[in-house]
């Protein structure tokens, strides 16, 4: 009696769990297992589904490809450039929205929109602003010029103009969750901790770098930890100014280059792609390790 | 006398200077703090501005303009009519409104369901399938990608809704959420219903979805934003204009669409993709903001 009632309630528990568990295993455990497969298999062949041999050949393949090389260049530049500075800015601007009162409510509300806009349909608004077209410089174009400084086309021109503007609209596009964080963390530091630096006359600079920075390391730590994966992950972002062939633009991510040998034009090659795919996530998964690790020292919890 | 009071003049004036001088370099401080947030908010809201000015511009006008004004007195409609009559936009809106409908409720029912399971039930192996649940939010959607464009092309539902949909529904962090929000229920309210003779399904819909109703919302809002703005999915799953979203509807009319550069005519349709989430924003905005810091992130 009582073990048909265990079981039954078993089957119960299953039974509400299943929807979700069918869902996961098609569409998450079985590619998972997949794309290894995949990323083993030589010279597979979509048409007829057949395969030579198992081997690495596909992850030397993806690692000799120049436009690898190049989308794993633009990556880790674009990493590199906007994560510091992102966060850096994120936290000047949240020091600035703790410190006032009237209108905080409005410029938090501000800042939080381009969370919630299409990538792509203002990655476009920030094109035309960057282009050159043969009727306009464009405005920033124009504002270079106001000071005194050399036009240059940004969608279509040098390496460093197009990695210049890419990394502003990526800081654009990251920034408000950043803020979001960061407020919230340093709006949650007890009063008490600065009621007491100032009965002890610490210096503004003494009372951050002792209390404030300490108190909210772990979410800038957070930060930087999804900063890092989001950015390795960048790719619609980059669609948005320089167009679907990146690969000819020279401003190829690895997703990007993930999705090329996937599908469109030069695709029909799930085996690189899934080298590539198990390459980035290797790439993402050591660098939040090596994050762990310094975080264990310098974080305070 | 005419000397003291001087002196009693100079010492009042001296405490007053210290107080103002304090005064001033507060309010010194709040003045380059405004100003400098004010720039921020700039930066921030100046793609908006410049979106709409040029979606207003005619398209002569615009390309009259080599130094780019920041008004215009001559606002027209006509790339609003253009957007919606040169590419179809309106099926683009409308495969998307389908698709973040859908996708949403099914995500709502499933995700429901099995936070019900973690939260309510006992059964064998939960504990297991819970820290199964929660490794599977460590993994990149990216790496899933690749065997579900060769499962759905394989199985002859690319250009569906059914192809579009059912990879997109699961999120693995809401069912996390959700739990979390279910277990706050007292137990004693179950216990109660269970005296009653309620089932576990009525006891679910009829207590523990109208009590966690709030978090539900924001769950609801945080998957409509992701779908309406989702571009890679799609992008690999349709070659159809017919079934794109808006998304690649955009990059579309970016590279074939309004024939050569008319520029006002693809900001019309930016601004009409762009509008019905920022409505959403404006009366969302406190929701929206407490549910992404709770640990939502982008893309």
């Amino acid at each position: 009696m009582k073990r048909d009632k265990i079981s039954n309630s078993n089957l119960k528990g299953w039974l509400y769990l299943l929807p979700a568990v069918l869902f996961l295993g098609v569409f998450m455990v079985y590619p998972l297992v997949d794309v290894l497969v995949y990323s083993f298999e030589e010279g597979y062949n979509s048409a007829s589904q057949t395969y030579f041999g198992i081997g690495s050949y596909n992850y030397a393949y993806v690692l000799r490809d120049p436009y690898f090389l190049q989308a794993l260049k633009n990556t880790f530049l674009l990493v590199i450039i906007t994560v510091p500075l992102s966060t850096g800015i994120a936290l000047l601007i949240s020091l600035g929205l703790n410190s006032v009162k009237p209108f905080r409510d409005l410029f938090q509300t501000i800042y939080f929109l381009p969370y919630v806009t299409n990538t792509l349909a203002v990655g476009m608004v920030f094109m035309i602003l960057f282009k050159k077209t043969a009727y306009s410089d464009g405005l920033i174009n124009l504002l270079i010029r106001c000071f005194g400084g050399e036009g240059v086309d940004f969608i279509d021109g040098p390496y460093w103009a197009k990695m210049f503007v890419l990394c502003i609209y990526t800081i654009w596009v990251v920034m408000p969750f950043k803020i979001l964080i960061l407020t919230s963390a340093l709006a949650a530091v007890d009063q008490q901790y600065y009621n007491a630096a100032k009965v002890d006359g610490t210096s503004k600079f003494r009372t951050f770098a002792r209390i404030t920075l300490p108190m909210i390391s772990p979410m800038i730590f957070y930060l930087i930890i999804t900063g890092f994966i989001g950015a390795f992950k960048a790719y619609s972002d980059v669609v948005a100014l320089f167009g679907t062939n990146l690969n000819a633009a020279g401003m190829n991510t690895i997703v990007g280059y993930v999705y090329d040998m996937l599908y469109g034009d030069s695709g029909g090659y799930p085996s690189y792609a899934s080298a590539a795919a198990i390459l980035l996530f290797a790439i993402v998964f050591t660098i939040t390790c090596i994050n762990l690790l310094i975080s264990k020292r310098k974080v305070h919890y | 006398m005419m000397v003291e009071k001087v002196s009693k003049q100079e010492n009042t004036t001296d405490y007053q200077k210290i107080e103002t001088a304090a005064r001033r370099r507060k309010k010194t401080a709040a003045v380059i703090t405004y100003i400098l947030l004010s720039a921020w908010a700039v930066i921030v809201l100046f793609p908006f501005y410049w979106m709409v000015l040029t979606s207003v511009k005619s398209y002569s006008a615009y390309n009259a303009e080599y130094i780019p004004r920041f008004f215009t007195l001559s606002p027209t409609m006509q790339n609003y009519v253009e957007a919606f009559t040169a590419v179809p936009l309106g099926r683009y809106l409308l495969n998307t409104l389908i698709f973040t409908l859908v996708t949403t409720f099914v995500m709502l029912v499933v995700i429901t369901l099995a936070a019900f399971a973690f939260a309510r039930l006992e059964f064998r192996g939960k504990n297991v399938m819970f820290v199964f649940f929660l490794s599977m939010m460590m993994i990149p959607n990216e790496l899933a990608v690749i065997t579900n464009f060769m499962t759905v092309t394989n199985l002859d539902m690319r250009n569906s809704f059914a192809g579009l949909i059912l990879p997109s529904v699961m999120s693995v962090f809401y069912v996390y959420l959700l739990k979390e929000n279910f277990e706050q229920i007292p137990d004693s309210l179950y216990y109660a219903a269970k005296v009653d003779g309620t089932s576990d399904l009525r006891y679910l819909l009829r207590v523990m979805i109208p009590i966690s109703k709030p978090t539900l919302v924001t769950i609801t809002i945080l998957k409509v934003i992701e779908c309406w703005n989702s571009y890679v999915w799609p992008r690999l799953i349709t070659d159809d204009p017919d079934y794109f979203l808006v998304s690649n509807g955009i990059q579309e009319i970016r590279e074939n669409g309004f024939g050569r550069e008319n520029i006002p005519a693809m900001m019309a349709a930016v601004v009409v993709i762009s509008v019905p989430l920022i409505l959403l924003f404006l009366v969302f905005h406190k929701k929206i903001m407490e549910g992404v810091s709770r640990g939502g992130t982008k893309g």
